[in-house]
């Protein structure tokens, strides 16, 4: 096996943290090492933690942490945080908030940028978790960016996933009506101590409350009071993680949704290497460009012309 | 598949230093310029940064002090790297620092060293050239 992954086996941090990055760049390489890695993911369970901006994520994820650690886990930790658009480049800000974590041998923190990836992670969060994972991890927290309403990756990331929200944050039921209400596991209703936590507290019960009647589901997710500044509420947010988790154990929808994850990711990891390589072979043999200036002198149109290549490439697919 | 890799730098308070404009700048900057950028806030120790250059794969780690702690902090910082076999990580340093002192920070293995008034233009072309290749 490759060096580098058994280093990463063995519990080497440099190790982890150069394979993440490889990883990261998409560097040829990396869709070897994900496969070597693969065998021995699956243990960890995979925290994700979303909400607007501001809300206070990053203070959570860090008492969180302490928490988990005071259980005796061992936690991963990965930050993102979004690319500019126009430069490329990013400030990634979330490690500030996790001083109490950071500095603990057994809590590794990696800040993401998301390099023009829009559903609120990079595009390769989800293998950074697996390194983190196949390293040993007992638990891995993602913190997404700042989302709004469309930036939902995260569900297909995480085991269990938690919404948080803030009173004065414009953060009311109005302003996140599709999306990210859907997608929370539990709710984190954090800066209580400031005026409009309870308002806000009872808004979301009420639509937690609602979205039971209109349809049936197994779990009712819990709405929780936290001051993730001062720590308070960190314990019982934790319970509700863990019983979320035991939930999806005996109920049976762990292996349901590790089995939908496994087929969607492969899914689209095949749809990708298609495209590459057809793509590839369809613009190295030349005609390309000649079909183009027919299709410019409209002799053909695009909509047809399509239909043929693919045609020629799997002939019996009709 | 297109390799994207980008230049990752730690900007870093070592100390109990509290002047962070120019660190908060230099972030700003280096962001700017393409690169990601790690602000790890005030008041860290070498250990700290440390772990937070080898967690996040640094290629360069920034120090700025402004309070006459860089004779202390900036070497013991580049050893600390070097200890953990972080030695193609490419070390700067900013802030108030008599140039008496430059040589010395320089023969403990800081690359650099940009005071007051430095064109930031300057400070990022001298990490462009200079950083690790892989
Ligand atoms: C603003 C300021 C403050 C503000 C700080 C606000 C803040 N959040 O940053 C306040 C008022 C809080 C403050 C407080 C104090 N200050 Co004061 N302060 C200054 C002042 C006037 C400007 C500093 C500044 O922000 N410059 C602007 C930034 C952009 O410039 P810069 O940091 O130098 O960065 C540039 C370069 O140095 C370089 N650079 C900097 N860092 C890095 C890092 C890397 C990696 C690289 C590549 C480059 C780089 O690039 C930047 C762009 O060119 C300086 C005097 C001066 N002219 O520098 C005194 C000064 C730094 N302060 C001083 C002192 C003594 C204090 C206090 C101790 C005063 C007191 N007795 O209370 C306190 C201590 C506070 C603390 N907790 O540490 C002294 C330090 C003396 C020394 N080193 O021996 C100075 C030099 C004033 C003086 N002449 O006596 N201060
Ligand atoms: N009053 C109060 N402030 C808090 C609380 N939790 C976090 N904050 C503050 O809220 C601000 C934002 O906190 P972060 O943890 O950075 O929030 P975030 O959601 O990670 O922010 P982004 O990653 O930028 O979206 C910081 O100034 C925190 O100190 C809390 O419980 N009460
Ligand atoms: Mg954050």
């Amino acid at each position: 096996m490759n060096k580098l992954v058994t280093e990463v086996l063995q519990g080497s941090v440099r190790a982890m943290a150069r394979l993440i990055t490889l990883v990261e760049n998409e560097d040829p390489c990396s869709l070897e090492y994900l496969g070597a890695i693969y065998p021995h993911t699956g243990n960890a369970h995979v925290l994700g933690i979303t909400g607007s901006p501001g809300t206070g994520k990053s203070t959570l994820t860090d008492r969180i942490t302490t928490a988990l650690r005071r259980r005796a886990q061992s936690v991963g930790i990965i930050a993102v945080d979004p690319s500019s658009p126009f430069t490329g480049g990013a400030l990634l800000g979330d490690r500030i908030r996790m001083q109490r974590a950071s500095g603990d041998s057994e809590v590794f923190i990696r800040s993401m940028a998301t390099r023009g990836n829009l559903g609120g992670l990079a595009r390769t969060t989800a293998d950074v978790v697996k390194i983190m994972d196949a390293f040993g991890k007992d638990w891995i927290i993602v913190e997404t960016v700042g989302v709004g309403q469309d930036e939902v990756d995260i569900v297909r990331t995480a085991d269990t996933t938690i919404v948080v929200l803030a009173p004065g944050l414009g953060d009311t039921i109005q302003s996140m009506k599709a999306g990210v209400m859907e997608i929370a596991d539990l709710y984190a209703v954090n800066k209580a101590d400031r005026s409009g936590a309870e308002a806000l507290l009872t808004e979301v019960k009420l639509r937690v409350e609602q979205d039971a009647e209109i349809k049936k589901t197994l779990w009712q997710a819990p709405v929780l009071k936290t001051v993730a500044l001062d720590d308070q509420g960190t314990e019982s947010l934790l319970d509700a993680v863990v019983s979320h988790r035991n939930f999806l154990k005996q109920s049976g929808n762990f292996e349901i949704v590790r089995r939908e994850k496994a087929r969607e990711e492969t899914l689209s990891l095949l749809k990708e290497e298609i495209s590459r390589t057809m793509v590839e072979k369809i613009l190295g043999n030349g005609r390309f460009e000649a079909l183009i200036d027919d299709i410019v002198a409209f002799r053909k149109d695009p909509y047809t012309s399509v239909q043929e290549i693919v045609g020629t490439i799997f002939p019996d697919s009709e | 598949m297109a390799g994207k890799k980008r230049i990752k730098v730690i900007m870093a308070k070592p100390g109990l230093d509290g002047h962070d404009r120019g660190a908060k700048l230099l972030a700003r900057v280096f962001a700017e310029a393409g690169m990601e950028v790690v602000y790890t806030g005030l008041r860290q120790t070498p250990e700290l940064i440390v772990d937070t250059a080898l967690q996040e794969d640094a290629d360069v780690v920034g120090l700025s002090s402004l309070s006459g702690v860089h004779n202390y902090f900036f070497p013991r910082v580049v050893e600390l790297l070097r200890g953990k076999g972080l030695d193609d990580v490419l070390v700067v340093g900013g802030g108030i620092i008599p140039e008496e002192d430059v040589p010395g920070l320089k023969d403990s293995g800081v690359a650099a060293i940009f005071g007051p008034g430095t064109r930031t233009e300057d400070i990022v072309k001298f990490i462009e050239k200079e950083v690790r290749t892989q």
